[in-house]
């Protein structure tokens, strides 16, 4: 059981918790925990990440890239995004197949926000990469394999 | 209040690009200690961005992004001069709002 | 120890076998251009950037028992000039009669200028998760008031003279339980160890390459490390006995280094693996 879940449920109900830290300020009405999507997080293969991320089928799409270098000099930092030329793109997430959990990042893009999202991960291992996209309310999916090296001295 | 993060947004052609540089630990909850003891999973959960009153991007993060998280990502419109916001909180309660100027 | 050393090899091998199609040269090159793309991709965004706002923040700070700041320190340029500064150390100082690199010229201010112990701001001299280093911003945000300046440490008085030849011995003496020096790494062009190159050191180029990006944000570390930081790991990999923070041996080293890359224009804050 993960330190956040235990803390959660000693406090008697994770509503209680909430309003709790609400009052002290800590957490603003507008961002409730219960927003980040846990399960998805918490999953660990690309098939129980899909599942919960309710992409279960995203069908493969040359229109979809995954964008960063083929091999990253060191696994903590891996430079990688999603591009896409799909139009009505409303999401988009980063997923690691041999990572412990395969859910890095997920964005959620408003009308007018380029489907184009670069950010930083950490890896693993030599992994799959996937870019998961959400247009029009279908899933697409496009894979690269980024190679995770270790480095000379010791790191 | 976590430290504050570095935001950079220029505008090109009526493309807004912004680039954030976050500062925080990013803890996976997998690390050990000096003591063998369990460091405990400390990360941001959520993140969203705004042009004036205008969200442009939401975010969840995993305990897979790295530390010190960078982003980069465009939106439609936005003038110099305008302030572009992005938000944080962590799966500790803590979080971190901070502005820029568009170039 | 050598099982972690058979995984790193079997690593290494299968990375290798991605790309033995390719004739031996070309699939070094094409290694080279991937990391150097992920190097790129790495510029566009330096913690150390993060670092170096704190640093400022504590070298404008009235701090310690005589509640002063830092922005008297004579980094070698006069009080409070910090333009340069570091492209230009080490160097000798009349007033302490020896020559001082950027990290023990700064304890020396924080001392004298702040009335802090030396021992205690050299406690915490580098950052670990949970601990932040003082020093470690500071020469951040010094380093950076460098950045597309000239090194130049031409090491021509006679203290900086005796400190690069004593570098030098150091350089290239072997010793240690694998005999090793640091020539036998960085002593030749072309070397290197699994996919990390082996800056040849002994150039002008060479050191240039290496000592323009300090202090340099280091992604596996997830922190800044400064040169004395840089080059006690060194020792320490070479199975040296670690020499003491700010002691001579370090200093002597860097003197000599900074010396053979004169010219080179910084680029610091760094970020590399």
């Amino acid at each position: 059981m993960n330190t956040q879940r235990r803390n959660v449920l000693k406090a008697g109900s994770g509503a209680a918790l909430l309003s709790l830290l609400a009052t002290a300020g800590i957490i603003t009405p507008g961002m409730a925990l219960a927003d980040w999507n846990k399960a998805a997080f918490d999953a660990k293969s690309m098939a129980d990440t899909l599942k919960a991320l309710g992409a279960e089928a995203p069908a493969d799409s040359k229109d979809v890239q995954v964008t960063g270098p083929d091999i990253a000099e060191n696994g903590a930092v891996v430079p990688v995004g999603i591009t896409t030329t799909l139009p009505g793109v409303t999401m988009v997430a980063i997923l690691i197949d041999k990572n412990p959990n395969a859910l890095a990042a997920s964005f959620t893009l408003p009308e007018g926000t380029e489907a184009n999202v670069q950010t930083r991960v950490k890896m693993g291992q030599t992994s799959n990469v996937y870019a998961l996209v959400k247009a029009n309310g279908k899933f697409f999916m496009a894979t690269k394999e980024i190679k995770v090296t270790l480095g000379g001295c010791g790191g | 209040m976590g430290n504050p993060m570095k935001i950079r947004a220029a505008n090109k052609d009526g493309i807004t690009e912004v680039k954030v540089l976050i500062s925080h630990e990013m803890e996976t909850g997998q690390r050990k200690d000096a003591n063998g003891a369990i460091v405990p999973a400390w990360f941001i959960t959520e993140l969203q961005a705004k042009h004036g009153d205008k969200v442009v991007l939401q975010g969840e993060f995993g305990t897979a992004v790295s530390k010190n998280p960078y982003l980069a990502f465009k939106f439609k419109g936005g003038a110099k001069g305008e302030k572009v916001t992005v938000s944080w909180k962590d799966n500790k309660g803590d979080s971190r709002t901070d502005e820029a100027v568009i170039a | 120890m050598r099982q972690t050393l058979w995984i790193k090899t079997l690593a290494a091998a299968a990375l290798t076998a991605g790309l033995t199609s390719l004739p031996a040269h070309a699939q070094d090159s094409r290694v080279n251009d991937e990391l150097a793309k992920y190097r790129e991709a790495l510029a566009d965004g330096n913690p150390a950037d993060l670092l170096e706002v704190r640093g400022e923040g504590l070298w404008r700070e009235k701090r310690g028992p005589k509640q002063a700041s830092l922005e008297a320190c004579d980094l070698g340029l006069g009080p409070g000039k910090l333009e340069g500064a570091y492209a230009q150390l080490p160097r000798y100082f009349k007033d302490t009669g020896k020559v001082m690199d950027v990290e023990s010229r700064l304890v020396h201010c924080m001392v004298s200028l702040q009335g802090f112990k030396a021992d205690e701001v050299t406690r915490h001299w580098y950052s670990k998760p949970g601990t932040e280093s003082d020093i470690e911003a500071l020469v951040t945000f010094i380093g950076a008031k460098s950045n597309g300046l000239k090194i130049h440490a031409p090491a021509s008085h006679p203290e900086e003279a005796r400190m690069a030849k004593m570098g030098e011995y150091i350089f290239y003496r072997r010793s240690g339980p694998q005999d090793f020096s640091c020539a036998i790494c960085h002593g030749q062009e072309g070397k290197r160890i699994r996919l990390q190159e082996l800056g040849n050191l002994t150039t002008p180029a060479g050191a240039g390459e290496a000592m323009k990006t300090w202090p340099s944000y280091r992604v596996s570390q997830g922190a800044v490390w400064t040169m004395q930081r840089r080059l006690i790991d060194c020792m320490r990999q070479a199975r040296w006995p670690e020499p003491n923070y700010l002691s001579d041996a370090v200093i002597a080293l860097e003197t000599f280094l900074q010396k053979t890359a004169s010219g080179t224009v910084m680029e610091t804050p760094g970020i590399k693996r």
